[in-house]
């Protein structure tokens, strides 16, 4: 039962606790939940990997029934992409320097990390005067000085607007030399990892390194040390826009794949409103 | 003389499309074998080994000493018109659409005298030269025309009925991302097509072919991704009532073959775009071209695909890539008879080796992406519907018709 405000007991009794507080806020103002989310949809860009190594598929959709002689009580499709396609969770089994950890995979990790608080350092006047623009410690120790010290167990979020490309084309912004999106710098992710304990980075660029991380002295830095230290990435995030530097809480769960290096989810924000 | 077609008008939305009707389709089983003749561009007729008469029409013993050892030969293509005649009506359907239409009579040097459909300028008494060609119906029928051709003999009605020339047609090419590609719209732009839709896929990844095919005369880009069917059927819905030749070239090739490279998605890649990308294809423009196929002078008339020639024998080398034009051959033959009843014409290429990136390892002879696309042109123009372009592909044709086992355990790079 419920009485439209909070929660109730099957026994009627008032469920006064956090959690009645928690859906208090969310059904009676208080707490906003913002999409980070992309649309899944045929012709949204997946990562590109040189032509003779494994590709991933796109994200591609077939009708099964719609309402019609095929089915006709329902709509519903059959659907197929790679686990790293459109909004993602990265496991960090996805990266070969996280092969061999516990609870590495989206089968195993523990759920209590798919909720988590998230630092979000706005760069997106940088990412618009330069496509490769990399996110380095002083700037975010400028961030802290502002806006105050990353908690433990946060998500580092970089918020570059990039996600307001929609063409496709401008979004990947590949040339003969590779990508060029924004990312972090190689060693911005080693200090996230050792002196600010995030559980993550993430980003609205297709993936969570930068565009020319592939000529970096460790190639794709925020994955390798990352992942290699069990935390995860959160790419091609959208709505960065709407959240506060600090405070708001991601929900993150990948779908539950055997031995999954990620997979396609729905992230959530709650912000607190004033 | 012939008369000049006019360029094609813009449609008028009041009026009805014409359905497509079909010229008379009953023939024997000897008879196809003027079909097999007519579809790669040979002009052979029976010829008795015993007594070397040649045979017309096709038969099962020779007419002049009944031996029934008739091989198919190629026979000279001259002869003198020897009486002509204009039908002014008729009760079969088809030629009732396409009055007054011309019939003649030729004295073949070869021997036999023949009836067959008479280009405009013939005259009675004129040398003329005898081709087999395929009609609507796919059936092979001889056809005259002047040994000099005039001027815009090519505009010849009847002889559009038997051929599916490009000019001023529409072309949908699938693939603008490939040199093929490229290659494929100067080459109708050459041929005088009206418009040439170039489709492409990935519009994240670059590609030079592309951006030259966009300064050729007459295209224009539309997205387009056969491994996606709402791509395709959002093309469909822009351009199917548009579409008269449709060239599919899809193209992925991977080396590797079963045993020794098992990757499926390799595998799977190459069967979504060779068979998947011809099924939605076909499902989706089909219908249209099919509606279209007596649309005026300038209706629908083909479907090309671009096949390898090893969709008729495996090379292991290239396995997988093999099975899966082996499957989008397959679904050509399915396509061939489904677009039959719109009169339009399912035209297969297979190509030997091209000369390109993925063929590296490969040695020579390679073909150009110009040598393809201008064979496939020149295929329409004379209204073949098996073409294999360069030398390998013709010594595959030729052994799988002399020994299928030999080739099937020979097959090298």
């Amino acid at each position: 039962m419920t009485d439209g405000q909070g929660l109730k007991t099957a026994g009627g009794k008032a469920a006064g606790g956090m959690l009645s507080q928690l859906m208090g806020g969310i059904l009676g103002g208080g707490i906003r939940v913002v999409d980070l989310t992309m649309t899944l949809q045929p012709d949204a860009p997946t990562i590109v990997m040189p032509p003779e190594f494994g590709q991933t598929w796109p994200f591609r959709m077939e009708e099964i029934s719609r309402y019609d002689h095929r089915g006709p009580f329902c709509y519903w499709n059959n659907l197929s992409c790679g686990e790293h396609t459109g909004t993602h969770f990265d496991a960090p089994i996805h990266w070969v320097s996280g092969k061999d950890l516990p609870e590495n995979a989206t089968d195993t990790i523990p759920v209590e990390k798919f909720i988590a608080h998230a630092c979000v350092v706005d760069c997106s006047a940088q990412a618009a005067a330069d496509p490769d623009f990399l996110l380095r410690q002083d700037a975010v120790e400028d961030w802290e000085a502002e806006h105050g010290p990353i908690p433990p167990r946060s998500w580092l979020l970089m918020r570059t607007d990039w996600s307001q490309k929609h063409n496709p084309v401008d979004y990947m912004n590949m040339t003969g030399d590779g990508a060029h999106t924004p990312g972090p710098h190689e060693t911005l992710i080693p200090w996230l990892i050792e002196e600010r304990d995030v559980i993550g980075f993430g980003c609205e660029a297709v993936g969570t390194d930068a565009g020319q991380a592939q000529h970096f002295n460790v190639p794709f830095p925020c994955h390798y040390h990352m992942h290699g230290n069990n935390r995860f990435g959160l790419p091609a995030l959208t709505n960065l826009d709407a959240l506060p530097p600090q405070g708001a809480v991601l929900i993150t769960p990948p779908l539950k794949i055997r031995q999954g290096s990620g997979s396609p989810a729905r992230i959530l924000a709650l912000v607190e409103t004033p | 003389m012939t008369t000049a077609l006019p360029p094609p008008k813009k449609k008028d939305p009041v009026q009805r499309t014409r359905q497509p009707t079909l010229p008379p389709g009953n023939r024997s089983r000897e008879a196809h074998g003027l079909t097999a003749m007519a579809a790669i561009g040979r002009f052979a007729l029976q010829t008795c080994a015993a007594c070397g008469q040649v045979q017309y029409p096709p038969r099962q013993v020779c007419g002049n000493c009944l031996a029934d050892d008739l091989p198919w030969r190629d026979v000279a293509p001259g002869g003198s018109l020897l009486a002509e005649t204009r039908l002014h009506h008729a009760n079969d359907l088809f030629f009732r659409d396409r009055l007054p239409w011309r019939l003649g009579v030729v004295r073949m040097d070869a021997g036999p005298s023949v009836v067959v459909h008479l280009a405009e300028d013939c005259q009675q008494g004129m040398r003329v030269r005898l081709s087999l060609n395929l009609d609507r119906s796919g059936h092979a029928v001889m056809s005259a025309r002047p040994e000099t051709p005039g001027p815009e003999w090519e505009d010849d009605l009847q002889l559009r009925e038997l051929t599916t020339d490009p000019k001023d047609r529409r072309v949908l090419i699938v693939n603008g991302k490939t040199d093929l590609g490229l290659a494929l719209a100067q080459g109708f732009s050459a041929a005088g097509a009206r418009e040439i839709f170039v489709g492409h896929a990935e519009p994240w990844k670059a590609s030079p072919a592309l951006d030259a095919a966009k300064a050729v005369g007459g295209v224009t880009l539309f997205p387009l991704d056969v491994t996606d069917t709402d791509s395709v059927q959002e093309l469909a819905a822009v351009l199917g009532g548009k579409v008269e030749i449709m060239v599919n070239n899809s193209y992925h090739l991977r080396p590797g073959g079963a045993v020794d490279r098992l990757d499926m998605n390799i595998s799977r890649q190459e069967m979504d775009i060779h068979y998947f990308g011809l099924l939605r294809l076909a499902g989706t423009f089909g219908p249209a071209m099919r509606a279209r196929g007596a649309d005026g002078a300038h209706g629908a008339c083909a479907w090309v695909n671009v096949f390898s020639a090893y969709a008729q024998v495996n090379n292991p080398a290239f396995g997988t890539y093999s099975a899966s034009q082996a499957a989008a051959w397959s679904l050509a033959q399915c396509l061939r008879a489904e677009l039959m009843p719109g009169g339009i014409r399912v035209v297969n290429a297979f190509t030997g080796p091209l000369d390109d990136e993925w063929h590296q390892m490969v040695p020579p002879p390679k073909l150009t992406s110009d040598m393809v696309a201008g064979r496939i042109v020149d295929a329409l123009q004379k209204g073949r519907e098996d073409v294999a372009i360069g030398a390998v592909a013709e010594e595959i044709m030729q052994r799988l018709a002399e020994n299928p086992k030999e080739i099937e355990r020979e097959i090298t790079l």
